[in-house]
């Protein structure tokens, strides 16, 4: 089954820390905010992804079909 | 459904008298006859079958939505969004102020195709003659199984979105939620919602009334039936018209009295919609195929046009400003995107821009795009982006300090096109199937 990562961009509060945890799939816009270019989840990197999704500090990152 | 109803145009507006007041019941049953009784699943088929979708701007298909909330348990509210917060559109007040029965229809018949025994009109708190008509038109309507129940509510941009609507109905502010689970899922009350447009249940009440072969006797085999469309800019008679889908554009601008100068461009869809050269728009039909092909959709019905003699920059530009401002302020992409991409095109259209602002706002447009909580980023980006590619040639000049144009004073806000009541009139020509 494919994971996929999404974003509640309402509880999203530009800390980053995905970004920082997870460049292969996230990137910063010009604001701060997390640009998810893919949101399905390569198989080596959910170890990776289900670690920035417990480092959000506002939970408003999300791992699907896990 | 009884056989018949009548030919041509109009349908939604027939009887409708230039006075002010909103249609009696007796009158409203004089030109459409009774409220006809359906079991669910027949009347669900014939909306299938007339192609009807929905006319609050996403265009979804009508019978599709409906299944979606039949087929649930514990069905809870039909709620008619009569927020109508598009600014430039005044249809849906038109219809709720005046022909409040033929909405009501639509709404009763609805629920008793969900399965629901509750309705909800959700209109702006500053139409008072909305909400009068439709209070006095709730209360004669006595003798229903289904309980109708008024509730104006704010008037902001976005308050209209369906998300929003049922938030605020839940005791909420009138905001976008972060979806799934969508109303059809998890609306009003926790229960699955069904969550109309007015004019879709208008059209809805009369399908049920006069069958899909009668919606199909107008316009395009795509896009079945009639619509009404919000005209307004540099017409003669700007004003909410009823016409067949198919109708050439250039045709709708003669339904409304014909441009008062040469035309530069069309707004085909309001403020969520798209810009067109003007030479390009006049021979397209109104049916999705051919707003398609230019990037457009008919949105909640809504055709501005700019003359020759305006700016389309500086009208883009106070657009766009005005759309930044209606942001909810609850996505950081939509917050920030919006109001940067916004000052940029307000330096663009003063020509003071420096190098490469044109193309920074193109990036931002493009990576704003899908990253809201609803689809206000969405629309707007997609207005900004055809404004830029419309209106290239302006950039240039406006860089080098020229330009004369006047003020077009488009609507924006509470308050310059509102026309509920104003101007009717109707476009007799059919299309061709």
């Amino acid at each position: 089954m494919s994971v996929r990562l999404r974003v509640n961009p309402i509880a999203c509060d530009a800390h980053g820390l995905c970004a920082e945890l997870l460049p292969e799939l996230i990137r910063l816009d010009d604001w701060g905010y997390p640009i998810l270019d893919q949101s399905e989840v390569p198989p080596d990197l959910v170890g990776l992804a289900r670690r920035a999704v417990d480092a959000c500090p506002t939970l408003a990152l999300l791992l699907e079909g896990d | 459904m009884t056989a018949g109803g009548h030919h041509g145009l109009p349908r939604l507006l027939a009887g409708l008298e230039p006075g002010g007041e909103p249609m009696t019941l007796a009158a409203h049953t004089r030109v459409h006859g009774p409220l006809p009784s359906l079991p669910p699943d027949v009347l669900i088929e014939e909306v299938d079958r007339s192609g009807l979708r929905g006319r609050g701007g996403a265009d979804f298909p009508t019978a599709r939505k409906l299944r979606a909330v039949a087929g649930r348990r514990r069905v809870g509210a039909v709620i008619v969004n009569g927020s109508e917060t598009e600014p430039a559109s005044a249809k849906d007040r038109l219809l709720l102020a005046r022909l409040p029965h033929l909405v009501l229809d639509g709404a009763v018949l609805a629920a008793g195709a969900v399965g629901s025994s509750e309705v909800i009109v959700r209109v702006g708190a500053g139409s008072a003659s909305v909400v009068r008509a439709l209070e006095s038109a709730a209360s004669v309507r006595d003798n229903e199984r289904v309980r109708i129940q008024v509730v104006p509510g704010p008037e902001g941009y976005v308050s209209g979105e369906e998300s929003a609507v049922v938030h605020y109905l839940n005791g909420g502010g009138p905001l976008p939620t972060f979806v799934p689970p969508r109303p059809f899922e998890r609306g009003f009350r926790g229960r699955p919602t069904l969550v109309q447009n007015p004019e879709t249940l208008a059209q809805l009440a009369l399908v049920a009334r006069f069958g899909s072969r009668w919606y199909r006797e107008l316009g395009t085999a795509a896009d079945p039936g009639s619509a009404l469309v919000t005209i307004a800019g540099a017409v003669a008679a700007p004003g909410v018209y009823e016409l067949a889908f198919g109708t050439s554009l250039d045709d709708l601008l003669d339904a409304a009295g014909g441009a008062t100068e040469p035309l530069q461009a069309l707004l085909v869809g309001g403020y969520f919609g798209t810009w067109v050269d003007a030479t390009a728009a006049g021979r397209l039909r109104l049916a999705r195929e051919d707003l398609r092909s230019v990037g457009c959709s008919l949105g909640s019905g809504v055709l501005i046009a700019l003359g020759q003699s305006a700016c389309g920059l500086h009208e883009s530009a106070g657009v766009i400003a005005y759309l930044a401002e209606q942001s909810a302020g609850q996505c950081g992409p939509c917050v920030f995107g919006l109001r940067a991409i916004a000052d940029s095109v307000a330096a663009l259209a003063d020509g003071i821009a420096p190098p490469g602002v044109h193309q920074r706002v193109l990036r931002w447009a493009s990576e704003v795009r899908g990253r809201g909580a609803c689809h206000h980023p969405d629309g707007a980006v997609r207005f900004v982006e055809s404004a830029l590619r419309v209106f290239e040639a302006d950039i240039e000049r406006h860089a080098h300090g020229r330009c004369d144009a006047r003020p077009a004073g488009l609507p924006l806000g509470n308050g310059s096109v509102r026309v509920p009541g104003g101007r009717l009139a109707e476009l007799r020509k059919a299309a061709a199937p």
